[in-house]
């Protein structure tokens, strides 16, 4: 997946937007920076699939072995598929954070979060500010 | 704290440019990791770990009363030390809650004089400073080396023979827990069998000017057989997984060495400060310190509260997921009915109950 057209979460989340079927679907992931800082990945908590959930709250963990990190939606909507496959597959997202290393997929239901997301320029100065 | 009030180790410079990811612990700048947690801990329980450990501080007594003044602080017998050897100990406040968690060790210098030599934890250096000056008696001199030297811990199963290649004498003779003063890399060290990985090894202390190049001369050597520099990250994991108490976690002023399971580090046949204490204690009312495993993965941290049903019963004090059994473990103290191998708790695990299983420590003892 080409990653210019993505929108990033100040909290290190992607976030990728389709159409479908008339719907806004927002596929979510953790950046590859956000990865490469937690390093030793050993947990995922997924979100529930057909949860409702609010732009800016947590909606999942990551836990490497130094700390546990909470994953935030970026949007506000319905989680309406999880990747159950990567629970089991954590150390691919090192390689890929953004292809199969997508977490969760949400049917928009207020996209206003969205014009408070950065673009990859944007995210990629917020990182290198940081350090 | 920024960077610049952080204390630097003479090996500062030398993490920084080999890609440590440098913290603030307890005030000094050290590095948490270099590459991985995963891969620093798997060198050192597959080959070789070389660990800072210079913001450790290293205390020196002389005088001929200088044993039998530290004896008197600390709760296993140390008059008895003979030349050559290193005990665990703890130094205890009168209500027998512990102040620091230390090694004592009797050297002799090169003309046969004796000294003694103690490590202490970076964190409580300045507390046990203090207390060591309130109390010294005029004929003992104390001097704090903490600042003029570095503290290299060579530890692994490799760990012998790279750290034999820069030390003059056999070191193959010295028995755990035993250090002398040796020459490293041409210049006056010490060295002892020591550490905290639950590996075998040594721990070197050398000049401040000779630390990089003794640091670098191991480097190269461990790195030609899969070893690797190590971040507190992994010292972290390796401790762990070996039972090792770590102050300010499993240990702490409002915890006494019976709680913590630390029977053997009190001699009961000579003084000490707290010993009055810790006789009187009822120790069956206390909690201990237990080791858990979880029955899910979730990885158990600092802090979580441990419940039984709906009755808290204690808390995590140390946990991580454990790189050499691939899954998640802890250490805690648990109210003492609660301890039994094979009890089950819960974690909480912010604010969802998560099982844990009560086990035998330690979680990792090398063959």
């Amino acid at each position: 997946m080409s990653t210019d057209n993505l929108l990033f979460a100040k909290t290190h989340e992607w976030v990728k937007v389709e159409e479908s079927d008339g719907a806004k679907i927002a596929t979510v992931g953790i950046s590859a920076h956000a990865i490469e800082a937690l390093n030793d990945l050993v947990y995922l908590e997924l979100p529930e699939v057909g949860k409702e959930v609010t732009a800016g709250e947590s909606f999942g963990e990551i836990e490497s072995v130094k700390a546990v990190s909470d994953i935030y939606a970026p949007v506000s909507g319905e989680v309406v598929e999880a990747n159950t496959a990567l629970p089991d597959n954590l150390d691919s997202l090192h390689q890929d954070a953004y292809d199969n290393g997508w977490i969760a997929k949400i049917k928009i239901s207020d996209d206003s979060a969205l014009a408070s997301l950065m673009d990859k320029a944007g995210y990629e100065k917020m990182c290198a500010e940081e350090g | 704290m920024t960077t610049e009030t952080l204390k630097k180790t003479p090996l500062y410079d030398w993490h920084a440019a080999n890609g440590g990811r440098m913290v603030d612990f307890t005030g000094w700048s050290m590095p948490v990791q270099y590459t991985s947690i995963i891969n620093e801990h798997n060198a050192t329980r597959n080959a070789v770990g070389l660990f800072d450990v210079s913001h450790m501080a290293r205390f020196r007594f002389d005088g001929a009363n200088a044993l039998a003044f530290i004896d008197g602080l600390v709760t296993r017998k140390v008059a008895d030390l003979k030349p050559g050897r290193i005990r665990y100990g703890l130094v205890c406040k009168e209500d027998g809650g512990i102040l620091d968690d230390i090694l004592t060790y009797h050297l002799q210098d090169s003309e046969g004089k004796s000294y003694v030599w103690m490590v202490v934890n970076a964190g409580n250096r300045e507390k046990i400073a203090a207390w060591i000056q309130e109390r010294l008696p005029a004929d003992v001199t104390f001097t704090d080396y903490t600042e003029q030297t570095a503290m290299i811990a060579v530890q692994g199963p490799k760990a012998m023979a790279i750290a034999q290649e820069y030390i003059e004498g056999d070191i193959s003779d010295l028995k755990y827990y035993q250090g002398r003063e040796a020459n490293i890399l041409s210049h006056p060290g010490l060295v002892s069998r020591t550490g905290y990985t639950g590996e075998d090894g040594v721990e070197l202390t050398v000049p401040a000017e000779n630390a990089i190049k003794t640091w670098e001369a191991l480097h190269v050597a461990a790195a030609e057989v899969g070893g690797h520099a190590v971040g507190l990250g992994a010292r972290d994991t390796l401790r762990l997984e070996a039972a090792m108490p770590l102050y300010g976690h499993e240990l702490s002023e409002e915890i006494t060495p019976l709680q913590a399971g630390l029977g053997f580090a009190l001699s009961w046949d000579h003084e000490f400060i707290g010993k009055t204490a810790l006789e009187a204690i009822d120790q069956n009312t206390l909690p201990v310190r237990v080791g858990l495993e979880m029955q899910d993965r979730r990885v158990p941290r600092e802090h979580y509260p441990l419940y039984s049903g709906d009755q808290q019963i204690g808390e995590v004090t140390s946990g991580s997921q454990s790189p050499t059994l691939s899954s998640p473990i802890a250490m805690g103290y648990v109210a003492p009915q609660f301890a039994a191998e094979g009890t089950l708790v819960d974690v909480d695990v912010r604010g969802k109950r998560h099982a844990a299983k009560v086990v035998p420590l330690p979680f990792y003892k090398r063959k």
